[in-house]
């Protein structure tokens, strides 16, 4: 079999990756639901209702996209420059405690002030998340995959020990939970008796200027010469550390800001399960998306809706919830065989 | 109990041995994938695997060493799949790896959830009991220290000669570090460097299954969710502080294992003064002090992470 690189993709193979992956994570999963006794067709309505078939639960697939959009921009950004970082999950934690610490009493000010304040911060925690990382890539070429990998484990851990001792809620009846955001950073909710909250314009927000910056601004070039070729860009007078370190910044600034926008939008105060795993299946919401940022509101709104779909299965019959990421992971493959078919042509 | 009372105590020096058996294991197997050119970041997920069907097998009535076996199958199926995709068709190593430590957790969770759907604590098994050696064994300190282990205790250090011998001293071994520097060469030579790399992958991702499985089968008794908890990232941070040596990778994963088991022992002492977090933190930070130590002087495999295409320019 031999590999032949195509001169152009005609349009509608450009489309096969994302279709592709739902193909195959849908065939996947239609396995496990027959082994799990169940019928696919009765399994995957179900899912469909659960996610998208209410009110109530349009509003739940959507508060899950919030923060999936945001880690789903920090991997898209991230890997458009060749900049590895799977460490999302513990920048979403940092920018969740950074909302904690500027939200729970040290400063009260008006709404207009205190939320965009609270994401500031928290941008701020998630961008230093990644500056040990981003040092050792550049200065010493440590693999910046292992060094964000373990840090998650690092963070967990502060965070673990900040709910025991200094960041844990009086109030909490010894729970490890944070005392609650101030009235004046919570997001507003969105539809009455629903946990959607205004988040949703933040990571729309985020989206399209993130689209902007990389498609019209300079910055956006170096990203896109660096993730071609590091040497040619280099050459070209683009300096690659400076190049990564705000791309550091900015995907640690996106990951920080889903953890602002759980803790003042959805739960209202920080709980060592903020995450079910947001940074990781980010870097799936990207690979979707074929890391376009437009991409990325989609792909995060059809895996948040996998999720929230699988959870109300789970719940009806008899099929573990695990099944949402074994979807997940096996559209992350997919996905990949799929955009290698639009740059590829098979030869015998 | 001070610093040199732990070091002196042969419980501690039998710990370290324990809580190497998995590193070993694993390291050998990202080694192994590594000087072949592939960076096999599914660890974690293969090891989760791995942790799961051994112990499923011997909970189903199977014995210790088919567990073993079954175990180093799963993880070598998961390879053919990594494989399958980083080599055959040249695609991201990084997100495929990310992509199996996904699907081969949350698998190996379903498969868990679907056969013991009701139970609340794990169910326990028969693990491997430690195999305490003719002499050897009653030794002072010695017999205690290192001699009275389980046979998966005992297999780790086996194979790191084993594993020498065949990298340094035999045809397949010399084609597969080839691969990993210059593949080009390789095929000049009239070898498949998309089989070499396979097969390589393969191997590693069954002993990374095995390191797994002597969680479930040899060091504790059940299957546990998020059990692995990080131990495959620190087995790629060993990979690079070890510059891709098994002999190094050896030391590194004894010393990173003497280092955890005294920061256990430490945690008793100290419980009341400093947290217990930060004890738990230890082995992830050192992994990246490790990194940062052998940083400057790192002899990555020179094809690492690069794809082959035949025919296609480098």
């Amino acid at each position: 079999m031999q590999l032949e690189l195509r001169e152009s993709t005609p349009w509608w193979l450009s489309l096969s990756a994302p279709v592709l992956a739902i193909i195959l994570s849908l065939l996947l999963a239609s396995l496990l639901i027959v082994w799990a006794g169940e019928s696919v067709l009765s399994a995957f309505h179900m899912m469909a209702v659960g996610a998208f078939g209410t009110t109530f639960a349009l509003t739940e697939t959507l508060s899950r996209a919030i923060p999936l959009t945001l880690t789903g921009l920090c991997a898209a950004i991230a890997f458009r420059a060749r900049f590895f970082n799977i460490g999302a999950e513990g920048q979403l934690y940092c920018g969740a405690m950074a909302a904690t610490l500027v939200g729970t009493g040290l400063v009260d000010l008006p709404a207009p002030l205190m939320i965009p304040l609270l994401f500031a911060a928290g941008a701020l925690a998630g961008g230093f998340a990644l500056l040990l990382p981003w040092y050792l890539k550049s200065r010493l070429s440590v693999d910046e995959v292992v060094t964000t990998l373990l840090l998650n484990f690092v963070i967990l851990l502060l965070v673990s020990y900040a709910l025991e001792g200094p960041l844990r809620d009086p109030m909490s009846l010894g729970w490890p939970q944070a005392a609650p955001i101030l009235d004046n950073g919570v997001l507003p909710a969105l539809v009455a008796r629903t946990r959607l909250h205004a988040g949703v314009y933040v990571a729309i927000m985020a989206a399209l200027l993130l689209w902007l910056v990389l498609r019209y601004s300079a910055f956006g070039f170096s990203v896109k010469a660096l993730g071609f070729n590091s040497s040619a860009a280099e050459h070209a007078g683009i300096s690659p550390a400076r190049t990564l370190f705000w791309v550091a910044m900015f995907s640690g600034a996106l990951a920080g800001m889903a953890g602002v926008s759980e803790v003042a939008g959805l739960k209202g105060y920080l709980t060592l399960d903020l995450s079910p795993g947001f940074g990781y299946t980010g870097i799936a919401v990207a690979m979707l998306a074929n890391l376009h940022p437009l991409g990325v509101i989609l792909s995060a709104v059809f895996l948040a809706g996998i999720s929230v779909g699988a959870d109300s299965m789970g719940r009806a019959l008899d099929i573990p919830s695990y099944i949402a990421d074994i979807m997940v992971a096996s559209a992350v493959l997919s996905v990949l065989i799929g955009l290698m078919l639009a740059r590829y042509r098979i030869r015998r | 109990m001070d610093m040199l009372d732990i070091l002196i105590s042969a419980s501690f020096w039998a710990a370290t041995i324990r809580i190497a058996c998995p590193l070993i294991f694993a390291t050998l197997g990202e080694l192994i994938c590594e000087r072949a050119g592939v960076l096999n970041l599914g660890i974690e997920g293969i090891m989760t695997a791995g942790a799961m069907t051994g112990w499923l097998w011997v909970y189903n009535g199977g014995d210790l060493l088919g567990a073993v076996l079954f175990a180093a199958f799963i993880g070598a199926m998961f390879g053919l799949l990594h494989a399958g995709f980083t080599v055959s068709l040249g695609l991201s190593q990084h997100v495929t790896g990310i992509g199996i430590t996904l699907l081969a957790s949350s698998l190996s969770y379903y498969v868990i959830k679907m056969l013991l759907p009701e139970s609340s604590a794990p169910p326990k098994i028969v693990p491997f009991q430690s195999l305490d050696l003719p002499v050897l064994s009653s030794l002072p300190f010695l017999g205690v220290a290192l001699f009275s282990h389980t046979a998966l205790t005992y297999a780790a250090f086996l194979i790191v000669p084993i594993i020498l011998y065949l990298l340094n001293r035999t045809p397949w071994g010399l084609a597969v570090r080839i691969a990993g520097e210059n593949p080009v060469a390789l095929e000049a030579q009239g070898i498949d460097v998309i089989h070499v790399r396979t097969l390589a992958v393969m191997l590693g991702s069954a002993l990374m299954a095995v390191g797994g499985a002597s969680l479930t089968i040899s060091a504790f008794d059940a299957f546990y969710f998020g059990m692995i908890n990080g131990r495959g990232w620190i087995c790629i941070a060993l990979v690079i502080f070890a510059s891709w040596r098994p002999g190094k990778a050896l030391l590194g994963a004894l010393l990173f294992a003497g280092l955890d088991a005294f920061q256990v022992r430490m945690q008793q002492q100290a419980g009341v003064h400093i947290p217990y977090q930060f004890f738990l933190m230890l082995p992830y930070v050192l992994s990246i002090v490790a990194m940062i130590i052998v940083a400057r002087r790192a002899q990555y495999p020179k094809a690492l992470l690069k794809p082959y295409r035949r025919g296609e320019r480098v």
